[in-house]
């Protein structure tokens, strides 16, 4: 994470809700959010892979981050947005029911990961953070992305 | 250091143009031209190379192309017949000088023995020919020569020059030294040179800065007065030049300012004896304007990623146009709407920019060509067998990748040619032909693929041996009854060889398969042709572009998908009579008396969606490795289309039986299938589970996997 020094306490976040729940991301990683748009399903993917889209040209996939985290699939909605992400040079799209906001917070406040027994929840969420009527869940995007055993096959 | 290497870089780069230039010079000699243009075109590029090499002190390869030089000084001359084996060993020389090259750019040094045999060669040529050229200057050279005009006349009258030159202050000022520019003379031929200390200013005289040295020089040479004056271009305005031809002589040394040959102020010295002595000849301006014109085309050297970024945009940028159109018709305008019609200005201007967009990737497959020249050379060498390539359609511009990926498979099969296909000069002539067979390569395009073909004049195929051969490999069954094309397709199989003894070329088990794997690989497909008594013809069909690939989109389980258009044979639409269950699962499709197996491509692709199964299927009958043939079963085929390809990779991975990807003209993206991979997927898991009966014939499936 790049910060000047003015940003060295105060982190990013676009936070969303997900199968009820509230996740967030860096916001460095956020590249666009689009209206969902109908997708190409993939042969052989994983539950939460829902299938290919054509952002401007390229090909990007788009992961169901509440199925995911083992939740039930985000039900179709015309409410539903796709959180558009880089980790690397890979482009994917998470599946979301709302962009709530975005969240300036200090280092300080985000609290590791309580010992909870879900091994996605502790591969995948780096951490939390309290907000105004409960807590969000910092999102590891290369964890939630990387094929999972013989998902990637 | 990193100025240094990139001017080695570009050093190196000058020098695959050159080769290319020296193969096709020698190659038109070879073909009976004997002009002045092409032997000039050939000893300069020999030239430049051993300038630059000299400036590298690269010195094996400047001793080496020394050595040539002068053996193609003595051609150009005239003092040295042009034999068959002269020609030979130009040829063969050429060839060493090229592996020189790579060896220098790869920084390694070539074992002296091969040099040594190459420069004995060289020297039989010149017979007891002296050496004459002074080594020492050669790293100079190279400033000369690109200026060496073909045209000029100068080899008809061997003369010489007297060049008066007098630096002026100014000249040492830039930095500029006269040693270098009287050694660059030097290089034209013998000189003499005499020091003129004339005008040296008195040593108590208050001028002592002015330059007091002048040097007169006698050159005999028979290069025209523009490379001379080329010579002194940079010291123009900075130095008093005169340059007479040698009858003219002999001139005593002129007192310093000499206001009749050498106008000493600034704007062009060289200006008025130019004007006066080049008027017998060409004027020089004009000269090097001939030259630029029949010089290479200005030409840019980018960086491939570049280019494949545009193209990706230009790809995009075709995509979105699509949409646009797509979008106009949903809204049913009238045809004649503006906008209708701006649209289909876009659509053209798309189409333009991208044709000229993939013209910048596309490259002639003439150095390809001609590096199978030497392929040739050595094959036949190694073999005994006497052997000429005519290779036609040089031009013919395919993609840069194509081009790189094709230069393996099409080594191969010249090796094959001569070693398999050609007889020896013996039995040739006992068959009534010339002694030396013909190789014949060529390209050219052919409805939007690049067809190359590669024919032999040889005994052509000899299919009992073929046969005979395949049953003893258990490649098919004793009694398997196969027509012509059929054995001749046998060639492709692993594991096959006719070669009864291994020869160093070919025949090391690696066979015409993987020259087939390789064009598969490019989108491409290879076939065979032979006749009897008169030779073989393979025949290779490549895309133009690999970023475009012409597919066949189908419907599968609600899903459009695309197929690759050069793995389908053929549609079928079955009779119900047609399909016979096999077990509960598999079924075999009986066309023209075969029974071949059939793929559903939904549950393949783990679709199974029966609601979406359509109540008539339809069959694309596609040819995998092997040429092992299998039908896929399909919902529905709309129609054929060029399709932009998408990689899946970077942002997700490989998927089995899967490609690529493409987006159609809706913005959606339809998967391009791989037709192998799916029927791959069926013969692994049914193949380990039982051994699959002999069901059809045997000639198709027993490929070692």
């Amino acid at each position: 994470m790049a910060n000047t020094d003015l940003a060295e306490t105060d982190l990013e976040f676009v936070t969303f809700s997900a199968g009820g729940q509230s996740f967030s991301i860096d916001i460095g990683q956020v590249r666009e959010i689009r209206r969902w748009s109908p997708v190409t399903p993939l042969p052989h993917a994983p539950d939460e892979v829902l299938g290919v889209m054509n952002l401007r040209g390229s090909v990007i996939p788009i992961y169901d981050l509440a199925a995911r985290f083992g939740l039930d699939r985000t039900p179709e909605s015309p409410r539903n947005v796709v959180v558009i992400a880089m980790h690397g040079s890979q482009t994917v799209g998470l599946l979301v029911e709302a962009v709530s906001e975005i969240l300036s917070v200090g280092r300080e406040r985000i609290q590791e990961t309580p010992d909870v027994r879900s091994d996605t929840a502790r591969q995948t969420i780096t951490g939390v953070i309290t907000v105004d009527e409960g807590m969000t869940r910092v999102i590891d995007l290369a964890a939630v992305v990387q094929p999972r055993g013989k998902a990637a096959a | 250091m990193a100025p240094q290497s990139s001017i080695r870089d570009t050093f190196f780069e000058e020098c695959e143009d050159l080769l290319e230039a020296l193969a096709e010079g020698l190659a038109a000699m070879a073909g009976g031209a004997r002009d002045t243009d092409t032997v000039n075109a050939v000893f300069r590029a020999v030239h430049s190379v051993k300038g630059g090499a000299g400036a590298f002190a690269l010195t094996d390869l400047v001793a080496f192309a020394h050595r040539f030089e002068t053996v193609l000084d003595g051609v150009r001359s005239g003092t040295l017949d042009l034999t068959p084996e002269v020609m030979h060993t130009m040829q063969r020389s050429a060839d060493h000088l090229a592996d020189l090259v790579e060896a220098a750019r790869n920084e390694d040094v070539l074992p002296p023995d091969v040099s040594e045999a190459f420069l004995a060669n060289l020297d039989q040529c010149l017979g007891a020919e002296p050496e004459s050229l002074d080594m020492g200057d050669t790293p100079f050279d190279f400033a000369v020569i690109p200026l060496e005009f073909g045209d000029d006349p100068a080899p008809k009258e061997p003369a010489g020059y007297v060049i008066r030159f007098r630096p002026l202050q100014q000249l040492y000022a830039n930095g500029h030294d006269p040693a270098l520019l009287i050694a660059a003379v030097h290089a034209l031929g013998p000189c003499e040179v005499a020091l003129d200390l004339s005008a040296l200013p008195d040593w108590d005289g208050p001028d002592a800065l002015t330059p007091g040295l002048g040097w007169t020089l006698r050159l005999t040479t028979q290069e025209s007065e523009t490379v001379l004056q080329e010579i002194f271009e940079f010291v123009e305005g900075l130095c008093s030049l005169d340059i007479s031809p040698l009858e003219d002589a002999p001139v005593p040394a002129d007192p310093l300012p000499s206001p009749a040959a050498s106008p000493s102020p600034p704007p062009g010295p060289e200006a008025p004896p130019a004007a006066a002595s080049a008027a017998p000849k060409s004027d020089p301006a004009a000269g090097a304007e001939s030259a630029e014109a029949r010089g290479p085309k200005p030409t840019l050297r980018v960086d491939l990623d570049r280019v494949d970024r545009l193209i990706n945009s230009v790809g995009e940028l075709i995509i979105n146009q699509a949409m646009i159109a797509q979008r106009l018709q949903d809204m049913a305008l009238a045809s004649d709407d503006d906008v209708s019609l701006h649209v289909e200005d876009y659509r053209l201007l798309a189409r333009d920019i991208q044709e000229a967009v993939m013209a910048i990737r596309a490259q002639p497959v003439k150095p390809l060509f001609q590096r199978m020249s030497r392929i040739l050379r050595e094959a036949a060498e190694a073999t005994g067998k006497s052997a000429r390539l005519v290779t036609f359609g040089e031009n013919t511009e395919v993609d840069k990748t194509v081009i790189e990926r094709l230069a393996d498979p099409l080594t191969h099969m010249i090796r094959n040619a001569v070693d398999h296909g050609l007889e020896g000069p013996d039995a040739r002539r006992a068959a009534g032909k010339d002694g030396t067979g013909t190789i014949r390569l060529g390209a050219a395009h052919r409805s939007g693929s690049v067809i190359i073909t590669i024919r032999d004049d040889g005994a052509g195929l000899n299919r009992p041996r073929i046969l005979d051969i395949a049953r003893r490999k258990g490649l098919v069954a004793p009694d398997a009854d196969l027509a012509d094309a059929e054995i001749d397709g046998l060639l492709f199989l692993p594991g096959f060889s006719t070669a009864s003894a291994v020869s160093n070329l070919s025949g090391r088990g690696v066979g015409l398969d993987v020259v087939r794997n390789a064009v598969t690989a490019l989108g491409g497909r290879i076939s065979i042709a032979s006749v009897p008594g008169q030779g073989t013809e393979f025949t290779i069909s490549l895309p133009l572009t690999l970023a475009v690939m012409d597919g066949m989109v189908v419907s599968v389980a609600g899903q459009t998908m695309v197929v690759p258009i050069t793995s389908i044979l053929e549609t079928i639409r079955p009779a119900p009579g047609d399909l016979h269950r096999v077990g509960t699962d598999d079924s075999l499709l009986s066309i023209r008396g075969r029974f071949i197996p059939t793929v559903d491509v939904a549950r393949s692709l783990g679709f199974t969606d029966p609601s979406a199964r359509a109540d008539f299927p339809l069959l694309l009958l596609v040819e995998g490795e092997n040429q092992s043939q299998c039908a896929l079963v399909v919902d529905a085929v709309h129609d054929q289309r060029q399709v932009v390809i998408k990689g899946l990779d970077s942002n997700y991975g490989q998927v089995p039986g899967v490609s690529a990807a493409t987006v159609l003209g809706d913005g959606q993206i339809a998967l391009i299938l791989d037709p192998d991979a799916i029927a791959a997927h069926r013969a692994g898991p049914a193949a380990t589970a039982a051994p699959r009966p002999p069901l059809f014939h045997a000639d198709v499936h027993h490929g070692q996997h």
